[in-house]
């Protein structure tokens, strides 16, 4: 599904966050990128969204390859995602069902059915009761669960995470953790960059090391 | 389709939000919009009546012959053959100087004042109705004429009127100047508008790209933007420009009852109107598909 190879990436300044990376995500598998801060685990997951570009090598996802895509072709290959950040990017101006509903309302989705959808994405995460609220009334937990439901809500084969428990307590932690589990039991493909421990350890995911933006195992 | 109809009309219901999430900046832009528009437009219904006036004066040009004052019946026929004889001559009318004094006082008004005089101070003169129109043989037929006896001055009625409409033409020339002009302030205008719209919603741009937007997904609420508040600056510059005639033709009507003739200003024409809406909806469509064109590029998810 997702396959790198020999993958370089150098950032303007001479920066090297990944080196002669090859690595293979299978359909359905639960993948944990793991290292210490700066290894380039943020920078594989942003490769494989294409919202960075490669120095050099070939990042292919479902067949296309990401590095000559046209930017005209950019914004359908990142509906295949589900992307979900450490900071989790929500809008602050618009409810929290304004907010999933904004995957759907980009791919032009006919209303009911995306406010049947956006619902069904709510109560997944356990956020149904709070459709009207504002992310600043919402805990960090609660946050982090809204970004998940716009994450999943238009249903993509892949779910990309950047530190999903990067700022949670371990119990918020813990049920995030069974969240990406019980999508991953559905065969939707999680990569998950972290260094949560505990997280990797309840999981038992594959786990790919980065050292210095290599793999290290 | 529907889910694009949909989403247009989304967009639409969008655009309208921002419309009311800062009313006050909303109406001082369409008013300098419509300010904008409403000068050169303006001027432009100003030169079409004066036109509308000029052009029935100036396609119908006449001749007045005065006859000195000691001129009797025996000139007057004299000089009536004569001009009925002349081949550029197409019609010729006698106003007595009776009759001249009676319509005087018909339709001026000024009646007491003609009553009041102790003898007619009008000379005997002719109507002439020339054959062509064209300036140059009518200012022929006039020195011909006036060099005649018996004749002490020949009025060619319609002259100011020819240029007044050459001036006409130089003042239409200054209302495309100033057209041009107020148009490249809507599109500034409208473009500045979108500009910091854009960095006000930076972040949901952001997040949208992120999730997959398309680029004229992201653009379209703002060019709608763009052309709804360039056609409400239209519907401004027009209601401008309704409310200033009507005050107008208001002074008007007393000066046509003085007159006693029916002086009244027309307004914008179907046709125009509708080109003015179009044209400034056109116009802020294009300031704002020039702003987003600008910013958005610069706007990439990291």
């Amino acid at each position: 599904m997702i396959s790198f190879s020999q993958v370089t990436k150098r950032y303007p300044g001479g920066l090297e966050a990944l080196r002669q990376v090859s690595l293979t995500i299978g359909a359905g598998e639960m993948v944990f990128v793991t290292g210490p801060s700066g290894a380039g685990k943020s920078t594989l997951l942003k490769l494989m969204a294409a919202l960075e570009r490669p120095s050099s090598g070939s990042v292919i996802v479902n067949g296309q390859n990401v590095a000559a895509l046209r930017p005209r072709a950019v914004p359908f290959l990142r509906r295949k995602f589900g992307l979900i950040f450490q900071d989790q990017k929500l809008l602050f101006d618009r409810t929290a069902f304004d907010n999933v509903m904004l995957p759907l309302a980009i791919t032009g989705f006919e209303r009911r059915e995306a406010a049947r959808r956006v619902r069904a994405a709510l109560d997944k995460v356990g956020l149904l009761a709070k459709e009207k609220s504002y992310p600043v009334r919402l805990s960090g937990g609660e946050q982090q669960r809204l970004a998940i439901a716009r994450a999943i809500v238009h249903r993509p084969a892949i779910l990309l995470a950047d530190e999903p428990t990067g700022n949670l307590d371990t119990a918020y932690a813990a049920e995030i953790g069974e969240l990406f589990r019980s999508f991953n039991q559905v065969g939707v493909t999680v990569v998950i960059a972290t260094h949560d421990e505990a997280l990797a350890a309840r999981l038992k995911p594959r786990l790919i090391a980065l050292k210095s933006g290599r793999v290290a195992a | 389709m529907r889910a694009w109809l949909w989403h247009q009309l989304d967009s639409l219901v969008t655009t309208l939000a921002r419309f009311g999430r800062a009313p006050i900046v909303m109406l001082l832009n369409i008013g300098v919009i419509g300010i904008a528009l409403a000068l050169p437009v303006g001027l432009y219904v100003a030169l079409d009546n004066l036109q509308g006036v000029v052009r029935t004066l100036a396609s119908d040009p006449q001749l007045s012959v005065f006859l000195a004052p000691d001129a009797g019946p025996a000139d007057a026929a004299k000089i009536e053959a004569r001009l009925k004889q002349h081949a550029a001559v197409r019609d010729v009318r006698y106003v007595p100087r009776d009759q001249a004094l009676k319509e005087l006082k018909a339709s001026t008004g000024l009646a007491d004042v003609v009553d009041s005089l102790p003898s007619n101070p009008l000379p005997d003169a002719f109507v002439v109705q020339p054959r062509g129109a064209a300036p140059e043989a009518l200012e022929r037929l006039r020195d011909e004429v006036s060099g005649w006896p018996k004749v002490t001055h020949v009025q060619l009625d319609a002259a100011w009127a020819r240029r007044l409409e050459a001036g006409l033409k130089v003042a239409r020339l200054v209302v495309w100047l100033l057209a041009t002009l107020f148009a490249f302030a809507l599109v500034a205008v409208t473009f500045n508008t979108i500009r910091l719209q854009i960095l006000t919603r930076r972040e949901e741009i952001e997040v949208s790209k992120l999730i997959g937007a398309t680029d004229s997904f992201i653009r379209r609420p703002f060019l709608y933007f763009g052309a709804l508040q360039g056609l409400a600056g239209g519907v401004a510059a027009w209601a401008i420009i309704w409310a200033g005639l009507q005050l107008l033709n208001h002074g008007l009507a007393d000066l046509s009852r003085l007159y006693a003739t029916q002086i009244e200003l027309r307004h914008l024409s179907l046709e125009d109107s509708a080109s003015l809406l179009l044209f400034s909806a056109g116009l802020g469509w294009f300031g704002a598909w020039l702003s987003v064109d600008q910013h958005l590029a610069r706007i990439e998810p990291r």
